[in-house]
């Protein structure tokens, strides 16, 4: 059975091509794909995330929890509005999920997780709570519109109140705030300024219409994936997953090891796997020739071995095939990738492939 | 909605081709395909003075989504190959039966040609799909 959002009749407006996401029926574009990418590192894009799964965790034992479930440390979140990225491991230190935490009020934390783990989400984190007075609440009565893209604040602050849009002009990165039913957050998976604005289903349609005369373009989850793979972006499940470490995953930067005697769930796994030496570590590559490298295609390192490619495609911004690829630790600068037979050669860089809307120059 | 010009001829690999007077031909990929495959951004092209059978890859085009074989109607020799789509793959998808064109052949039997699909069968097999 495919689900729809509170915006689908939105998106068949617009004539978007949809299709099957994990059991949810999702516009991929409404037209052009690449349009839709150029828009949001030129202008200001939507897109309908209202898929996504959202957890409260409600009561005074929240801090305390999520400083033991999650690998980032919810210590750093100094005053109410602020927001963190995080990882949720398992006890052999594999990726859970990966997830965003705002600290809304010392009895208030808002989880965003991906939607193809909620049930195990939910299970795992009902399963681990054990005594805690904490509420594990999963908000499905609320939809999500993420606005991205340099114009995107300022065309967003147009349609809203002048108490939301007063809110907003508040905003760091990374930061969020309530007001008048909506919560807005100065975060994204583009690599671009913009806002994700929580708000109760029934305002969705209304907030999207407002949102169009404002000059917003819908995009789909096909710009959504060339966005965030050119920011350096992790995708749940096929750059990191169950079997994978962030020390395997170049998400090592997320994961709080200060303070030291702080116990948290995979924690123990991952100091055995520092001590022995890792044996495969997470890259970028830039392919040198015509092609497009995707998820599952053989790395060739010569001399070394194999990785393989988790997640590829073309960079509308570098105008080149990009990719994020799990490679023998001792991988180099260059390798070859094997794309329908041939071997062509790709350059080994950095997770990161575009800042500012610029090719990152190495 | 798929647009299928009635003068032209169809593959069921969809490719179209053109009679353009004598023995010429232009082949390329129909409004269906490039509507599956979406905005294209590297065409893959043989070399002027191959000769080709029906049915050998005469290519690839390649989107943000997938790369696609293509295949070749008809049999002859490649006189010539849309070198505009190295820098604007994206005709492909703009005017797939104009300026999207990918190779044109001198065929070796025109007879070849009438044993095509019409845009009839060709709309037909799409219904089929």
């Amino acid at each position: 059975m495919t689900r729809k959002t509170v915006l689908f009749h939105e998106h068949q407006k617009a004539n978007a091509k949809l299709v099957d996401f994990h059991g949810w029926l999702m516009p991929l574009h409404y037209g052009s794909q690449l349009d839709e990418h150029h828009q949001v590192r030129h202008d200001a894009g939507m897109f309908d995330v209202s898929h996504m799964t959202i957890v409260d965790l409600l009561g005074a034992g929240g801090r305390t929890f999520l400083r033991y479930l999650l690998a980032n440390d919810v210590d750093k979140l100094l005053h109410t509005g602020k927001a963190l990225y995080s990882l949720m491991l398992n006890h052999r230190g594999g990726v859970m999920d990966d997830l965003i935490v705002y600290y809304r009020a010392p009895d208030n934390y808002r989880l965003i997780l991906n939607s193809a783990t909620r049930e195990k989400d939910l299970n795992w984190i009902r399963q681990n709570k054990e005594i805690q007075s904490v509420g594990i609440q999963e908000r499905t009565d609320l939809a999500i519109i993420a606005v991205q893209g340099p114009k995107a604040i300022e065309r967003t602050s147009s349609i809203l109140t002048p108490g939301q849009a007063d809110v907003v002009s508040t905003l760091q990165s990374f930061e969020g705030a309530d007001s008048n039913d909506c919560f807005f957050a100065r975060t994204g998976y583009t690599g671009e300024d913009g806002l994700e604005i929580i708000m109760p289903s029934h305002q969705a349609s209304d907030f999207w219409q407002r949102l169009l005369t404002a000059g917003v373009k819908p995009c789909g989850l096909g710009a959504r994936d060339t966005l965030r793979l050119e920011a350096g972006m992790h995708l749940y499940g096929q750059d990191m997953d169950e079997t994978t470490t962030p020390l395997e995953s170049a998400l090592n930067w997320s994961v709080a090891w200060e303070p030291s005697d702080r116990v948290f769930i995979g924690r123990e796994a991952l100091e055995n796997q520092k001590q022995t030496g890792l044996k495969r570590k997470l890259v970028g590559l830039i392919l040198e020739q015509k092609g497009i490298m995707r998820t599952g295609q053989t790395v060739i390192v010569d001399g070394v071995g194999e990785g393989v490619i988790t997640s590829g495609t073309y960079s509308p911004t570098l105008e080149k095939s990009i990719a994020l690829a799990r490679v023998p630790f001792e991988t180099q600068d260059q390798c070859l990738v094997d794309i329908r037979g041939k071997h062509l050669s790709a350059r080994v860089t950095k997770p990161r492939f575009v800042r500012y809307g610029k090719p990152v120059t190495e | 909605m798929n647009t299928i010009p009635e003068e032209l001829k169809y593959s069921a690999t969809h490719e179209w081709a053109r009679h353009e007077g004598g023995n010429f031909v232009v082949i390329g990929i129909t409004d269906h395909a490039q509507q599956l495959l979406g905005d294209m951004v590297f065409v893959e092209l043989p070399e002027p003075g191959e000769t080709i059978k029906t049915g050998d890859e005469i290519g690839v085009v390649e989107s943000v989504k997938a790369a696609s074989d293509v295949y070749s109607p008809i049999s002859g020799e490649i006189i010539a190959v849309n070198t505009e789509l190295a820098e604007s793959p994206a005709l492909v998808n703009s005017d797939p039966y104009g300026d999207g064109w990918l190779i044109k052949v001198k065929m070796e039997d025109t007879s070849e040609f009438d044993t095509l699909m019409s845009s009839e069968e060709y709309k037909e097999i799409l219904t089929e799909e």
